[in-house]
This record gives structure tokens, C-alpha cells and sequence, in this order.
């Protein structure tokens, strides 16, 4: 096994170019696991540990760009306000020690349906920045998912970074899981409103081969929020159209049995947490609307 | 190949490293410091937990390579056989360990917790420490241990 | 010269009987220092691996190890033909080989071994090993291998054992009758210490080995079987142990290190990761349970008829005893004049199962409390008093005809977890979503949120069953060292975490009042102390300790008066009263006589004792009637739990206790055995489940099986009893089992109150909870 520590971005960047099978590493948190179980043994591995472009992040034209890098533990302590969909399902991953290690750039390397962090990119309409030796492109998240496990990447990139804007609205974020700690999601959903463009965006996790939107469920509650004038004058939201929310939700999903649960209790699963998470977002706004 | 790293505030070096071992596996076979263990190997239970530049990691979980140049604490780098830390005396009072396999984890987590959070509750113990397993306990005495240790070094 | 590995040091504890004393090796293991027997180094060492079968029942075709022999750094790869004496062994039935020979009977089951001078090295080459096989349909169904036209597993058939108990009428009449069918998942012990140990040759055809196990002895005549050597030349020392619960009675790499050790001429280590751990132990057996309760309208029991089926997977293991036990103890701690108990164990495909702390009574609880809480139902009454109402005492048969005796605290430890003070309700106002269920992965803000309590009580024997020849041994020394008299304690007896070297040196501190007392580190150097397991150790090795120190007392004395025979003549007291305290020997008044410093000087006392409590007797094969115990333990709880009815999430509020440990020898370890087995408990409850598809293991790591975490354990308020057996050393029972034993069933009635679900199965998953 060849062990490769690029010490800038271009160098990582060409390394990944001159060993297009090469397997990246930073937070460790995924690809350890495969190493050490025997799973994976890559003929060259990259660390990313050494670039600190990618543990940086800033804003750029209204969205924010954070590094690949950049960790869980840092999402909550610096981005926490900004981002509190992702803020909130940082805080469900792993332990402080996973945290510690554990990066977007990496759920969205594994491109795993279970990553945390992937439903609250699909709601609030994330980009994922690939780069490579020929120069940069920036993937909407919401195309970024192609097949269980597999992504939109080529071979010879590398992801630099993730973009989204900050929220501009209430966000919420839940996960099922079979213990109250460290759980591998069961299913997940994520909501972000934005008062701004009013509307209403969506992510599932953990219950389809990729990640991903609810767009029925989205275009329903944002005509029953348009046409209630409900953005305006805050009200709540009738509970049949709660319940048919949450019945969109579900059905945009298409969970399989496998060891952590079963698909019939992964759809009733996410009808319960669109319902309520939309709720507890609907209800933030109404307190913090201005009159 | 070669890793060359500070642990414990001394510099060591590591030699004929297979690139895909883990740090835990350098510290433990290469370096003379088995304090961190191997209990699960894949982040889910805490018993290799150290901190790498001053965070709290799992070693497992960190390639050897990814070690280098870095500054390495262990279980073997707190407290002393002369002096045990305030963490480690209120674990062995209150009754915390048992067989002790995820002694070592628990106690770098620990040192970890009081050094952020000096006086924690008992919910924001129970947070910090569910990535670190204990299969004897229940948790009962170590929660104990804890508040014990927070409460001396508070008082200091 | 031989090398020696780091070993645990000697243990120096200075207390008494009764005294919380600080466990002598915390603050090595505080520091990291402690040296477990995955921690074993020595100078050119080489590191094992297993080649494993990846089908749950084949024929072996064919063996090719060239590929694997040809990688540089491969030392040796050995297969059945290399067994240098009997390729078989087992804790009751000899019927399981140390490497596979013509058939693989279950997912992972050792075929062959490798050793090389890299952990990695030796797994590339045990994957060049090249097997091949004729895989078969696996037998995955117990109810299928009891039938007549089942493949037959092994020559004798496929079933292991069957009990049958008989008491009183068989036909009884009852005025409400209910019945229930209940399941209970694989629970795995999942200690935290992998498989591990170290066997290095001697150069003279033996080897030593460092092993981390719960019974030497065991290990050491099954392993001379198999190496083909005499005991004396096969030599175990016990290594740091990570945990236990049962898993480390059997075999595991024992014998394959062995091997590979003396086929090199080097030490060799093998290791297991976690997922090769799954398969490298023994489970707790799955069961299905089928009862019919029948009672009076008054709620007087009437009958109780059960029938159990645990499968026992490909090999034994100790599933004769377990059978035994869930059957013994299937209808809980009840009067009950009439049962028809019928029980199998058989073998399938499946992963084996023996030994899990609790060891046949934990599955059988969950089936005799549901069925008391439909019974109360059913009689529209409480069901703590219908529990109390139908209590065992003193002086009850039980379903096996045996008469308890001791004390039996049953309805008392009932009233004592109903007394107990219930915790307060989640407030709204500010929230917190640490106190709900699903925790900080916000599914829910208080919606659907259920409260509900539930109760349960068990019990278990304490030591062997069925007149097996259940004693341990020990060696005490007392000898005068840099001035003071030290007491040095040998005993076989395996640590696994409970606090037995600490037990065994407060014993001996209160035995000869010697304050420096060390207990060295076990091994074959002295006779059996058998296994830790059965919650014996305090009650058997601690009276192997205490006869061991009554028998250096009695020359102590001797000696003294003897010495001091003027003394005595003279000054009136005589000897009569002399006892042995604070480093001397005192009068009856306690005015000292003499100092042990003086009195001995440099001669050393040394004795060495068996003890053995009361005899039991085998089940009779057609009534299961027999004196079958010689003591019996019980434990009530009571669980607070919170549920999200919509999700079927869980939150386990507060588990209570009350529990009769005899006499707390060390009531701090007692509490960690109450709080830790509640949490193995709770953990097969709404958690732990081995999920088995075909025969394969389908979860074999951390992260889909999953142990509960600090957010998962709430806090255990405890009522401890020290009653006082009087057959017993100190009065003490044993502690470790009971807290594992009711703590589930009450958690899942909790879920049942709370859900209105009726739950059979176990663990309780979210589908299950919210299932229309």
C-alpha cells in the first residue's frame, strides 16, 4: 500500500490525477473502518489532512463555502447559527471522538443513503465543489447522489468543498435509530424553510439506495403555505395537511428490510418525522416571524 | 515506512511501518504503549481513545501516517505510577472500574470533558462519554467518578 | 531461557470482610499499565490467524494451502491433519473438533490456522488458503431438527438433551387459564476484551500459556486432549481479562496457539478483531416458550405448563446445563403444586450457544412474568400482589420437589421495589431532549410520549447443578516479610472483573487479621477453583480461601501455644479465646499475647484446602424431580420507561432494585454487579439481538449490535438485603446473576404498560411497538 500526504491542494490534486484509483482519507471515520475489517486494501491512499484549504470555510456571494475538511465538532461550534438543520445532525453523529474526525467532504466521498449530513444538503439545496488537475465544477447535492454508495465524481477528483446558504429560515433535522447514541440512521429526515424564496425543502436519509428529496411533499406544503398566505400571517397549518405531508414524505421513499429495520416501519417512520419536524420548524417561524 | 511522532511529550519513531495500520496498532505494537485498546477497532466504542494535537480522537480510526509530525497523548501520559491524576484517583474510589478494558478510553475522555467543561452536569457527562463503551459497570460509578473528580479539581 | 510476558501483578489489599475496598488493581488500569492478554509481547513472536468457513453447514472437499505457504513472513499453516492428539473437545459433550475435518457445521467455524511475523502477513495468507466445499442446505429451524427426517448434525441426533418435570397432577382444573407464546432474541456477552492469549514452547515438547479464560483447569485438560500432551506439560497462566459473561468458558484459540507454537518453535499470539469475536464464542440461547398459567379466581396458582425450545446451534457447549435451568426455573419464584415442564435443546446450523450470565433463567423470566401480569389481568388484579400472593418462602417446594431453605425473601424484595419512590415526569417547559426518547436525534419534543412502569422477579441457583463436583481450591501462605506477617493467597480462581482477587484477600485479612495480604496471580500451579461463571466464586472459592486459612490458623495457634505454653499455665486465661487480629494473636479480652512477627519469625505456614458446599442431584430423566441446587438467589425489579408511542422509540427512565446478596463481602463490587448486570439486562431488552439469516450472522460488529451506551443506562436505585444464608461462608449468596435475570422482563412490561402493546418478543424493536 502506498501512503501519499499531499502538503497543498494542487498537490493533492495532482496526486489524484497521477493515481486516479488512489482512495482519499481525512477524518478516517469511514475508511479506517474499511481497513481495519479487511473490506478495503487500496492499492494507494491520499491523506488530506495536511491541506488546510479544505479546513477552511468562508462566504462567497451569499453562500457559504466550507471546506471538505472541515469537521463535525466544527460545524457545531462555528456554523451552529448559520446552519442549524446541519448544526443539528452533526450533533446526532457518533460520539465527541467520531465528531472530532468525522467530515461532510467524507459522508459525500462515501456517498453512503446513511450520512448524516446528506439530508440537511438536500434541503437547503447544497453544492458539493469537485476539483481536479482540469479545473473545478460545482454539483448541485441534489445530483450529486447517483446509485447506492456512488456519486457524480470522476476519478481523478477530489472534493474541495460544500456551499449552501445560510439558513433563512426555521431548519430541523431527526433521525430513528435503535439506541439513544451513536446509531447508524434507521431513516432520517431533514426540513429547511426559506422565508425568502417561500419554500420548503426536504431530505431523507436511510431509506433509498441514495439520499433524497421529498419533491411532491415540497410543492404541496409550499402551495398550502402560498395560498393559506400563511408566510405573511402565520398560522398553523390544518392537520390534514400535516398528515398529507407527512404521506408525501413517506412515499417519496423506497426503503428496503435490512438489519436495522424494516421498509414498512421506515415509511411510517418518516410520515411521523415530517410531520412533526415540520411542525416544530412552522412553529419557530410564527414565534420569530416578524408581525 | 517511517513515523516519527511526539507522544507523551517525547519524540519517537516507528520503523517498517505497513502503511495501512492504524495508530492505535503503532502505539500498541510499535511504540510500547498498549494503554489504548483494541476493543472494537472501528470507532464504536472509545477504548482507543487519545488526543491527537490536543482533540480527542479514536486511534483506530487514524492512519499511521496521518501521525506524523504530530502531538500524541495517551492514557500513559496522565497521571503518573508516583501520582495518579484527580480522574484517575475518582475512578478507582468511586468504585468505576471493573475489568478495566475501557478504562484507558474513558479516562482520556474524561480528562477531555473536565478540561472544557470544569463543573458538567450529569446529562452533559452522559453526552460526552456515549462513544466510550463499558460492558461491567452500568455507568452507575462512573458518572460517580466524574462529578467525584470534577468536584477536587474545582476545588484546587 | 524463557521468555515471560507482562502478567497482572500480585494484588496487596488491606481490608476486612464487609469493608468497600478499593478493587487492588484500579489504579493500574487508571493509568493503562494493566496488561490484558491482547497486550502480550514477547521477543519473536509470531501472530496467528484462523481460516473460517463462510458456509453455515458444508462438506470440506478439499484443503490447498500452497499459494498461502509461498508468502514471505508465513511461518506455518496448519490444518486438522496437524492436531497432534484428539481433534475433539467439549465443556459436556466431546463434540467439537479444534479444526474442521470433512464437514463445517456453522458461519465461521475454524478450519484452519496460520502463523506468520505480521498480523497482516497472516491475514493475506489465510486468505490464499484455499477450501473448498460442497455447501449444504443449513438446518436453521429447531422445531425441523427435532424431527426424525432432519439431516442429523451429529451421530447421536440432533437433540442435545430433553428435560421433563412432573410435579403434582398432571391434569389439574383451574378457574382462569391464560397462555402466551414468547420469544427471546441472541444475546452475545460482547466483553470488550477480544479472544486473545499467548502459547509459547518450552523447547521440551510443553508449552505455556497466557490466556485470558474463566476456568484454567477446564482449558488445560481439554487442551492436553487435544495437543496430545500430560496436563503436567501443558502449563496456563491467566492474562488481564477484558470482560467475560460466559464467553470464555469454552475454547476459543486456546488450542490453535498452542499449536501453532509448537509446530514454529516460537511464541505465537492470536488476537480476534470484534466481528471474528462474533463467531469466536458461544451465544445466549434463543428460545421459544409456550406456557399455560392456571389459577384460582382467589389468584392462587394452580398449574403452570411450559414447553422450551433453545437452539443450541452446531456444538454443545453447556447447553445440557442450560436446558436444565430454564427448565428448573420456568415457572419463576412461585408456589406452584402442579407443573408439566417439557424442554429441548437441540442442534441446528446456527451460531452455538452456552454460557451468558443468567444461563437459561434469563429466558424463561421473560416468559413466567409476562404471563403473571396476563394472569393478574385476567383476575383483575395488581400484579405485584398477585406475585406476592403466590411467593415462594421458606420451606417451598419447588417444581423439581426441592425444598428451599435460607432465607427466601421473595415477597419482600416485591414490596421493597414497590415502595420505592418514582421518578419524577418529564416537565415541558424547557426542553431537553436528553430525557426523551430518541435523545439528541430530535424525533420527538414530548408528542406521543407514553409513561409506564412494570415489574418482574427471578431467580437462579448459585454454584453447579445436577451433582456435578462443583469445589475450588486454594493455597494460603503466611510468612513474616521485611517485619510484618503477610498473608499470600493462591488460588486458580479467574478475575474477569468482578472483584473476586479483592474477595478473596478481605477473606483472608479477616480469617488470620493480617493486614498485608496478596493474592497472586492465577494459574495451574494449584488445583481447580472451577470456572466463574454460575455466580459461585465468592461463595466457593472464598470458602476454598476461608478453609485454606482456618487450617493456618489452627497451627498458628497450635504453635503459639505450644511456644507459650508457660504463658498460659501462668496467666490465667489460658488459650481458650485466641484469635487471630491486627497482626497478632489476641486473648478473649483483646489484650494482645503475642505478635505473628514474633511468634513465627522465620518459619512459614502454609496450607492448602478444598472446599466443596452441599452435594446436589442429577434431574430424574422422567419427572425432572432432584435436590438439584445447593443455594438459590433472587432479585425483584421494577423499570420506569418512556415511550414514543408513534415511533416505538424507547427511553428507560429508572431501573429499581432489590436483591439478597447474603453478606456483602465488598458492598461497592456488589453495587457494580446490581448496576452492570441491569445493564445487560436492559441491553436484551430493547437492544442486543445476534440476527441470524440462514445460518449467517448478519450483524458482527459494534455498530449493528448494539450494547447500551451512557445515554441508553439510566440510574439503578438499589435495596440491598444481606440476609444471611446459613449454609453459607459468611451467610453470603452469590451476587452476579440475578440483576440480569428480572431487570429485562420488567422493562418490557414497562413498554407494555406504556404502549398497550403485547409484546412477546424479545428484544423490542420500534416495528414492534408500533405495529397495527
Amino acid at each position: 500500500m502506498e501512503f501519499l500526504q499531499p502538503a497543498s491542494w494542487p498537490e493533492a490534486l495532482a496526486m489524484k490525477a497521477a493515481h486516479p484509483e488512489a482512495l482519499p482519507i481525512a477524518g478516517g471515520t469511514d475508511v479506517m473502518v474499511e481497513i481495519n475489517f479487511d473490506r478495503q486494501r487500496p492499492a494507494t491512499i491520499i491523506d488530506l489532512t495536511r491541506v488546510a484549504d479544505l479546513n477552511a470555510w468562508g462566504m462567497e456571494r451569499g453562500f457559504l463555502r466550507i471546506g471538505a475538511g472541515v469537521t463535525y465538532t466544527r460545524i457545531i461550534d462555528e456554523l451552529g447559527e448559520r446552519l442549524p438543520g446541519l448544526a443539528m445532525a452533526s450533533r446526532t453523529v457518533g460520539s465527541p471522538q467520531i465528531r472530532n474526525r468525522g467530515t461532510v467532504g467524507g459522508n459525500l466521498g462515501s456517498a453512503s443513503p446513511a450520512g448524516d449530513a446528506h439530508p440537511p444538503l438536500l434541503a437547503s439545496n447544497a453544492l458539493v465543489e469537485l476539483a481536479s488537475t482540469s479545473g473545478s465544477r460545482r454539483v448541485p447535492v441534489r445530483e450529486f447522489y447517483i446509485g447506492p454508495k456512488r456519486n457524480a465524481m470522476r476519478k481523478d477528483e477530489l472534493i474541495a468543498a460544500f456551499l449552501v446558504e445560510p439558513g433563512k429560515g426555521p431548519q430541523q433535522f431527526s433521525k430513528v435509530g435503535t439506541r439513544n447514541a451513536m446509531v447508524i440512521a434507521v431513516c432520517s429526515f431533514a426540513i429547511a424553510l426559506d422565508s425568502e424564496r417561500r419554500q420548503v425543502g426536504t431530505g431523507i436519509g436511510s431509506a433509498a439506495p441514495t439520499p433524497v428529496t421529498a419533491g411532491e411533499a415540497e410543492t404541496f406544503m409550499k402551495a398550502v403555505l402560498d395560498e393559506g398566505r400563511l408566510w405573511e400571517r402565520p398560522a398553523p397549518v390544518a392537520s390534514s395537511a400535516l398528515a398529507r405531508f407527512g404521506e408525501l414524505v413517506a412515499a417519496a421513499a423506497r426503503p428496503i428490510d435490512d438489519v436495522r429495520g424494516t421498509a414498512a416501519y421506515r415509511t411510517h417512520a418518516l410520515a411521523v418525522l415530517a410531520r412533526r419536524s415540520f411542525t416544530w420548524a412552522w412553529d419557530e417561524y410564527r414565534r420569530t416571524a416578524p408581525a | 515506512m517511517r513515523v516519527s511522532c511526539t507522544v507523551n511529550g517525547r519524540r519517537v519513531t516507528a520503523d517498517d511501518v505497513w502503511e495501512g495500520e492504524s495508530l492505535l496498532y503503532v502505539l500498541r505494537e510499535r511504540l510500547g504503549l498498549p494503554g489504548s485498546k483494541n476493543a472494537c477497532e472501528q470507532g464504536e466504542c472509545g477504548s482507543c481513545s487519545v488526543y491527537l494535537d490536543g482533540t480527542l480522537v479514536c486511534a483506530c480510526l487514524v492512519l499511521a501516517g496521518q501521525a506524523e509530525d504530530r502531538d500524541l497523548v495517551t492514557v500513559e501520559g496522565i497521571g503518573s505510577a508516583e501520582s495518579l491524576h484527580p480522574v484517575q484517583a475518582a475512578f478507582v474510589e468511586a468504585g468505576a472500574v471493573q475489568c478495566g478494558f475501557c478504562t484507558p478510553g474513558l479516562i482520556v475522555a474524561t480528562h477531555d470533558l473536565l478540561r472544557r467543561v470544569p463543573q458538567p452536569t450529569t446529562v452533559q457527562i452522559r453526552e460526552a462519554l456515549a462513544g466510550n463503551i463499558c460492558r461491567c459497570t452500568g455507568y452507575a460509578k462512573i458518572i460517580d467518578a466524574v462529578h467525584l473528580a470534577a468536584g477536587r479539581m474545582g476545588a484546587s | 531461557m524463557k521468555a515471560k510476558p507482562r502478567l497482572p501483578p500480585p494484588s496487596v489489599v488491606s481490608g476486612r470482610v464487609g469493608d468497600a475496598v478499593p478493587r487492588p488493581d484500579a489504579a493500574l488500569k487508571t493509568r493503562g499499565e494493566f496488561p490484558y492478554s491482547s497486550d502480550l509481547q514477547v521477543e519473536g513472536m509470531l501472530w496467528g490467524a484462523t481460516v473460517r468457513s463462510p458456509h453455515p453447514y458444508a462438506r470440506i472437499v478439499s484443503i490447498d494451502a500452497e499459494e498461502a505457504r509461498s508468502i514471505p513472513g508465513v511461518k506455518a499453516i496448519l490444518t486438522h491433519e496437524d492436531v497432534p492428539g484428539r481433534n475433539v473437545y467439549g465443556l459436556e459433550i466431546e463434540d467439537q473438533p479444534v479444526l474442521a475435518v470433512d464437514v463445517v457445521r456453522y458461519w465461521g467455524e475454524a478450519v484452519a490456522l496460520v502463523a506468520a511475523d505480521h498480523p497482516e502477513r497472516a491475514r493475506r495468507a489465510a486468505h490464499a488458503v484455499r477450501v473448498e466445499y460442497e455447501v449444504l442446505a443449513p438446518l436453521t429451524d429447531p422445531e425441523v431438527a427435532l424431527t426424525d427426517d432432519s439431516p442429523k448434525l451429529h451421530p447421536d441426533g440432533n437433540i442435545t438433551r430433553r428435560i421433563k418435570i412432573r410435579h403434582g397432577d398432571q391434569n389439574p382444573r383451574a378457574d382462569v387459564v391464560v397462555t402466551g407464546e414468547y420469544e427471546v432474541g441472541m444475546q452475545d456477552q460482547a466483553p470488550l476484551g477480544p479472544e486473545s492469549g499467548l502459547a509459547i514452547p518450552d523447547g521440551e515438547g510443553g508449552v505455556d500459556l497466557y490466556i485470558a479464560t474463566q476456568w484454567l483447569h477446564i482449558d488445560r485438560s481439554q487442551l492436553a486432549e487435544c495437543l496430545g500432551l500430560p496436563p503436567g506439560k501443558v502449563r496456563l497462566t491467566m492474562a488481564g481479562i477484558g470482560g467475560a459473561f460466559g464467553a470464555r468458558e469454552d475454547l476459543s484459540m486456546q488450542a490453535h496457539a498452542c499449536m501453532l507454537a509448537l509446530r514454529t518453535g516460537r511464541p505465537v499470539k492470536i488476537v480476534y478483531g470484534r466481528a471474528e469475536s462474533f463467531v469466536g464464542h458461544v451465544h445466549r440461547h434463543p428460545a421459544r416458550l409456550r406456557y399455560e398459567h392456571g389459577a384460582t379466581r382467589d389468584g392462587e396458582l394452580v398449574y403452570v405448563k411450559a414447553r422450551i425450545m433453545l437452539d443450541g446451534g452446531a456444538y454443545a457447549s453447556s447447553s445440557t446445563a442450560v436446558i436444565a435451568n430454564a427448565c428448573c426455573f420456568a415457572v419463576g419464584p412461585y408456589e406452584c403444586p402442579n407443573a408439566t415442564i417439557d424442554g429441548w435443546v437441540v442442534y441446528t446450523n446456527n451460531p452455538p450457544c452456552g454460557a451468558m450470565r443468567g444461563f437459561g433463567s434469563v429466558q424463561n423470566c421473560y416468559a413466567h412474568e409476562a404471563q403473571m401480569d396476563k394472569l393478574a389481568a385476567a383476575l383483575g388484579m395488581d400484579p405485584v400482589e398477585l406475585r406476592i400472593r403466590n411467593a415462594l418462602e421458606t420451606g417451598s417446594s419447588l417444581i423439581t420437589g426441592q425444598v428451599v431453605d435460607g432465607p427466601v425473601p421473595v415477597a419482600e424484595l416485591l414490596r421493597r421495589v414497590r415502595a420505592m419512590p418514582l421518578p419524577p415526569a418529564v416537565t415541558s417547559d424547557h426542553l431537553d431532549l436528553t430525557q426523551l426518547p430518541g435523545g439528541v436525534s430530535n424525533t420527538t419534543h414530548g408528542e406521543a410520549v407514553r409513561r409506564g412502569v412494570g415489574y418482574a422477579v427471578g431467580f437462579k441457583n448459585v454454584g453447579y447443578s445436577e451433582g456435578f463436583d462443583d469445589y475450588s481450591t486454594a493455597r494460603v501462605r503466611l510468612a513474616v516479610v521485611g517485619g510484618r506477617p503477610r498473608v499470600e493467597v493462591h488460588t486458580a480462581a479467574a478475575e474477569v472483573g468482578q472483584g473476586l482477587v479483592t474477595v478473596q484477600a478481605q477473606i483472608a485479612g479477616t480469617e488470620l487479621g493480617v493486614h498485608d495480604v496478596i493474592v497472586v496471580n492465577a494459574d495451574t500451579q494449584v488445583g481447580s477453583a472451577g470456572s466463574s461463571s454460575a455466580s459461585r466464586q465468592t461463595y466457593i472459592t472464598g470458602g476454598a480461601v476461608k478453609a485454606a486459612c482456618e487450617a493456618v490458623r489452627e497451627r498458628v495457634l497450635a504453635l503459639a501455644e505450644s511456644e507459650l505454653s508457660e504463658l498460659s499455665r501462668d496467666g490465667g486465661g489460658g488459650s481458650d479465646g485466641w484469635r487471630l487480629e491486627n497482626d497478632a494473636i489476641v486473648s478473649a479480652d483483646g489484650a494482645a499475647v503475642i505478635t505473628l512477627a514474633t511468634l513465627l519469625g522465620e518459619e512459614v505456614i502454609e496450607e492448602t484446602s478444598e472446599f466443596r458446599p452441599r452435594r446436589t442431584t442429577r434431574l430424574d430423566p422422567e419427572t425432572g424431580q432432584a435436590h438439584a441446587h445447593m443455594q438459590y438467589a433472587f432479585a425483584a425489579h421494577r423499570a420506569v420507561v418512556d415511550v414514543d408511542t408513534e415511533l416505538g422509540l424507547v427511553k428507560v427512565v429508572e431501573l429499581a432494585t432489590a436483591q439478597d446478596v447474603g453478606k456483602a463481602i465488598n458492598p461497592q463490587a456488589v453495587e457494580g454487579q446490581l448496576e452492570g448486570g441491569a445493564a445487560q439486562g436492559l441491553g436484551l431488552a430493547v437492544m442486543e439481538e445476534i440476527q441470524v439469516k440462514d445460518g449467517v450472522i448478519r450483524n458482527p460488529s459494534f455498530t449493528d449490535y448494539l450494547l447500551p451506551t451512557t445515554l441508553d443506562m439510566p440510574p439503578v436505585r438499589m435495596d440491598i438485603l444481606e440476609l444471611g444464608d446459613p449454609n453459607a461462608p459468611y451467610g453470603l449468596k452469590g451476587v452476579g446473576e440475578p440483576p440480569t435475570i428480572s431487570s429485562g422482563p420488567a422493562i418490557v412490561a414497562a413498554i407494555r404498560a406504556a404502549s398497550a402493546r403485547s409484546l412477546s418478543r424479545v428484544p423490542v424493536r420500534p416495528h414492534d411497538i408500533v405495529d397495527s
